[in-house]
């Protein structure tokens, strides 16, 4: 079997550096193969994340060769084995030890979100009615695998490391799958612009391109709120029209966004 | 005494997939201060990996759907060795619970008429499974994450228990590790869930990841709780089997679903070949009337891919025995065929299978839209668990619960598809609230400091060892043991050699050492599973021979034929006042007159 090498990042919160590793490799193994058989053979306490191996989970997020990944599903026959492959943890989070880094601040993210609010339901069994349409954008949002690969490449956080007051990304769809929800009444539009500081994007699409679920992040979810933002804060007509009307949100706006690339054809799955 | 932080709740909940998140919900719901361990980050537990759907009889496509059906279809899948209770409570309850995930913001895939979709799956008569493409776990797992965050549960991600505190006869907490810092937690509880999941990991070839290493299945073991069921593991039939590193990763039964056939390398579809008697009223005798089954055609009878699990699995291992398997040892499973028949088949393949298209692009350069998959069994599920209450899903020992996957009975001896993310939402709901009911009913218990200084000596002991045992390698070691000799074909012989094996390892376990420190160590964690692995292989193994005759997920090749006296009992282990392990027959206790018909009409 031919051999690879892989410069692995070995280090801790405080201090590390690039450590290589040379293991055999063979015919259609992915990255994480080949650290797995690191750690088991050479490095026993080598630590990474990892779950479900299929690019489901969204665990195994790293940094190979410089370019955003999951380990698990970037195939060693894509990368060019002549020279050392590198194996980098997130660099926009906190290092904790070798590929594990500190993500804990998504999570606060999410949990300063307002959450999903239905309005009454639509039939006397409690249930609603959706047309497959209506929802097949917000199905797009919710593919989403929290990898926080988005997150990682953003500059807003990688090199300003705005973490006060930008949600990123990743947040961005959550709130686009919330906003657009056929059934939430929530609004959130205000919050967007303030706690969330969807401003300081500047639609780069470096979040869209590494996307593992290729999600439109850019094109489908955060440019029409920052319509939306737009609408609410700096439109004139609509700031007189509400005025004279209460705040509250009545409908919906899905499914009439920006069209934008990768976007499925609007067939309805019903069968 | 070593050093630890302590935590106190009401009800803690250990495991944080379906099961664990909807009991901390629903206890949370109930008044109680609810604290939730997982092993990785949240959100990331097994569930989120579930394609196919979820089985609640909500008759949204085919209107002559209801609970009975799905309790007797339910039955028949797992032989008739399932807990009828909870076969009854999953089928009448499990509708609610999907509607309830559409109110907390789940989007399933929907009906021309703009309700929820269902799809066929292998032993469901009717459509049946609620869904979302075949990423149904994922959509599962987020909403109820999303929800569960605001409810003010307590969260602890990435923490592992490594043994359960009893006093006075119950559960009186819990005292595990944190992963990152490697420090000690102690969890002081009045009611524990188990919600931990399976034991993939004991096997080589596997759908399942790291986490599943039977922790529940040991922990609940150690405390004096029953085991029920344990020789019955699922091997699902259509695994990856091409290249080697994507060996055992799930390929969905919705592909079979929505018209995949199974072909041996002659093109034979050959699960015509053997249609079990159980069910050769309800499968279709040609390929037409298969096709039009799967097209929504209510007078079609379903093709013989959708049989169930154990058996579609067996006829694949017999055609790659006979030689008629694909060049890496599997099957052809085809889903591109249907262009001969759909317009736009390429788009409508990728729409409702989107990630096994991917799947498979990705990492075999395979377009399942052009060509055939190859695909062999995969070590998938374990039907067997923790014998708890049919009702309140506790075990026999007080204030400890179990649900989902770790808990036994619902599933009898075969799980159908799509019945394990309505086992977590019905029964995850179930343990939830009886927990919480029996938080407020007790006191906290007593903490044995003796209990504690045991575990934290016996997890610090692989640092203090030298030598040259790897914890991977015994690992490995076992996994081709269980792999070889208690898989999907068994008999007396080997599984009496796995067993000599087993014990063999227990000595090189307790030898193993790990390099480094306490911070974020997987060569230590992985020396901390290897005990419970090794605690529920040997369970596996004796249920496994202590059942002679074939049934369900577990066949003997020794007693290839079902016996009456078997199909009477379950098979239950526990722990002997001196550390033995004791196995029983549990007589199935007496089926109520209505439910007996129930199953007589739907023959």
């Amino acid at each position: 079997m031919p051999s690879a090498t892989f410069s692995i990042w070995r280090g801790d919160r405080e201090s590390g550096g690039l450590k290589d590793y040379s293991t055999e490799v063979s015919e259609g193994m992915v990255v994480l193969d080949a650290v797995h058989k690191i750690q088991a053979e050479q490095a026993n306490d080598l630590s990474l994340r990892w779950n479900c191996k299929a690019g489901k989970c969204g665990s195994c997020s790293a940094e190979i060769n410089g370019l955003p990944k999951l380990m698990c599903m970037t195939r060693l026959n894509t990368l060019p084995l002549d020279r050392p492959v590198t194996v980098e943890p997130m660099r926009s989070f906190p290092p904790i030890k070798d590929l594990v880094t500190d993500v804990s601040w998504n999570f606060r993210v999410k949990q300063g979100i307002k959450k999903f609010k239905p309005r009454p339901p639509d039939a006397p069994d409690g249930t609603w009615r959706m047309a497959q349409q209506d929802i097949d954008r917000v199905q797009e949002f919710r593919k989403c695998i929290e990898c926080f690969l988005c997150q990682d490449v953003c500059h807003v956080l990688r090199e300003h490391h705005h973490f006060d007051g930008f949600a990123g990304p990743r947040y961005f769809v959550h709130i686009a799958a919330l906003e657009m929800h056929p059934l939430d009444v929530e609004d959130r539009v205000e919050e967007l612009k303030k706690a969330h500081g969807i401003g300081y994007c500047n639609i780069t699409t470096c979040c869209r391109k590494v996307c593992p679920e290729s999600i439109t992040i850019t094109e489908n979810a955060i440019i029409p709120l920052k319509e939306r933002v737009a609408d609410h804060f700096y439109d004139p007509l609509s700031r007189l029209f509400r005025m004279f009307q209460s705040k509250k949100k009545e409908g919906t706006h899905a499914g009439t966004e920006t069209a934008a690339q990768g976007r499925d054809s609007g067939s309805a799955g019903a069968r | 005494m070593p050093d630890y932080q302590t935590h106190t709740y009401d009800v803690l909940v250990i495991g944080a997939g379906g099961a664990g998140l909807s009991a901390a919900i629903e206890a949370s719901s109930a008044g109680v201060s609810v604290g939730v361990i997982c092993k990785s980050l949240l959100g990331k537990a097994h569930t989120v990996m579930a394609e196919g759907g979820i089985a609640a009889a909500m008759g949204n496509v085919d209107e002559r759907d209801n609970w009975r059906v799905h309790f007797a279809d339910t039955m028949r899948g797992g032989q008739y060795l399932n807990n009828w209770r909870m076969a009854e409570l999953h089928a009448k309850e499990a509708p609610d619970c999907v509607r309830e995930l559409e109110a907390w913001g789940a989007l399933f895939d929907r009906t021309k008429d703009g309700r929820i979709l269902q799809r066929n799956f292998g032993g469901h008569r009717y459509p049946r499974l609620a869904h979302v493409g075949d990423r149904t776990g994922l959509e599962m797992i987020r909403t109820l994450q999303d929800h569960g965050i605001h409810q003010g549960i307590a969260v602890h991600m990435e923490c592992t228990v490594l043994r359960l505190l009893t006093a006075d006869g119950r559960v009186v907490g819990a005292f595990g590790y944190d992963r990152e810092r490697g420090r000690f937690l102690l969890f002081q509880a009045k009611a524990i869930v188990l919600a931990t999941g399976g034991i993939g990991r004991a096997f080589k070839i596997t759908s399942n990841s790291w986490e599943y290493t039977g922790d529940g299945h040991a922990l609940a073991y150690h405390a004096g709780a029953a085991l029920m069921d344990m020789e019955f593991v699922q091997f699902h039939p259509t695994g990856m089997v091409w290249p080697p590193s994507v060996m055992g990763i799930l390929v969905t039964e919705g592909v079979r679903g929505e018209g995949g056939v199974l072909r041996n390398k002659e093109g034979r579809r050959f699960m015509f070949d053997d249609i079990p008697e159980l069910y050769r009223a309800q499968t279709a005798d040609n390929e037409e009337e298969g096709w039009r089954y799967t097209q929504g055609d209510r007078n079609a009878r379903r093709p013989p891919e959708l049989l169930t699990r154990d058996h579609v699995a067996r006829c694949i291992v017999r055609e790659i025995k006979e030689g008629r398997g694909s060049p890496h040892g599997g099957v052809f499973l085809d889903i591109s065929w249907i262009k001969e028949r759909l317009p736009k088949a390429e788009e409508h393949i990728k729409k409702k299978l989107p990630s096994m298209y991917h799947q498979f692009k990705q990492l075999a350069d395979i377009d399942i839209t052009k060509e055939p998959m190859e695909v062999g069994p995969t070590t998938h599920y374990m039907m067997g668990g923790v014998q708890v209450d049919g009702d309140t899903q506790m075990s026999t020992v007080p204030g400890l619960f179990a649900a989902g996957e770790c808990a036994a009975g619902l599933h009898g001896a075969n799980r159908l598809g799509g019945n394990s993310l309505s086992d977590l939402l019905v029964f995850g709901k179930r343990a939830g609230r009886y927990a919480a009911a029996f938080a407020k009913e007790n006191t906290a218990g007593a903490i044995d400091a003796d209990q504690i200084q045991q575990a934290a000596a016996a997890a610090l002991q692989p640092f203090e060892r030298s030598g040259s045992e790897g914890p991977y390698q015994v690992q490995q070691k076992l996994q081709e043991i269980m792999q070889d000799l208690v898989g999907i074909v068994r008999t007396e012989s080997e599984m009496k050699q796995a067993l000599v094996e087993v014990e063999k390892l227990r000595q090189r376990a307790a030898k193993v050492s790990v390099q480094g420190n306490r911070e974020y160590n997987n060569g230590w964690h992985t020396a901390l599973d290897l005990p419970n692995m090794l605690t529920v292989s040997e369970a596996v193994t004796r249920a496994a021979i202590e059942r002679e005759e074939s049934r369900g997920a577990h066949f003997r090749e020794d007693h290839t034929a079902k016996s009456a006296e078997f199909g009477k009992i379950n098979i239950v282990i526990g722990k002997g006042a001196d550390g033995e392990t004791k196995i029983a027959r549990r007589p199935i206790p007496e089926m109520p007159a209505e439910l007996k018909q129930t199953i007589e009409e739907m023959q």
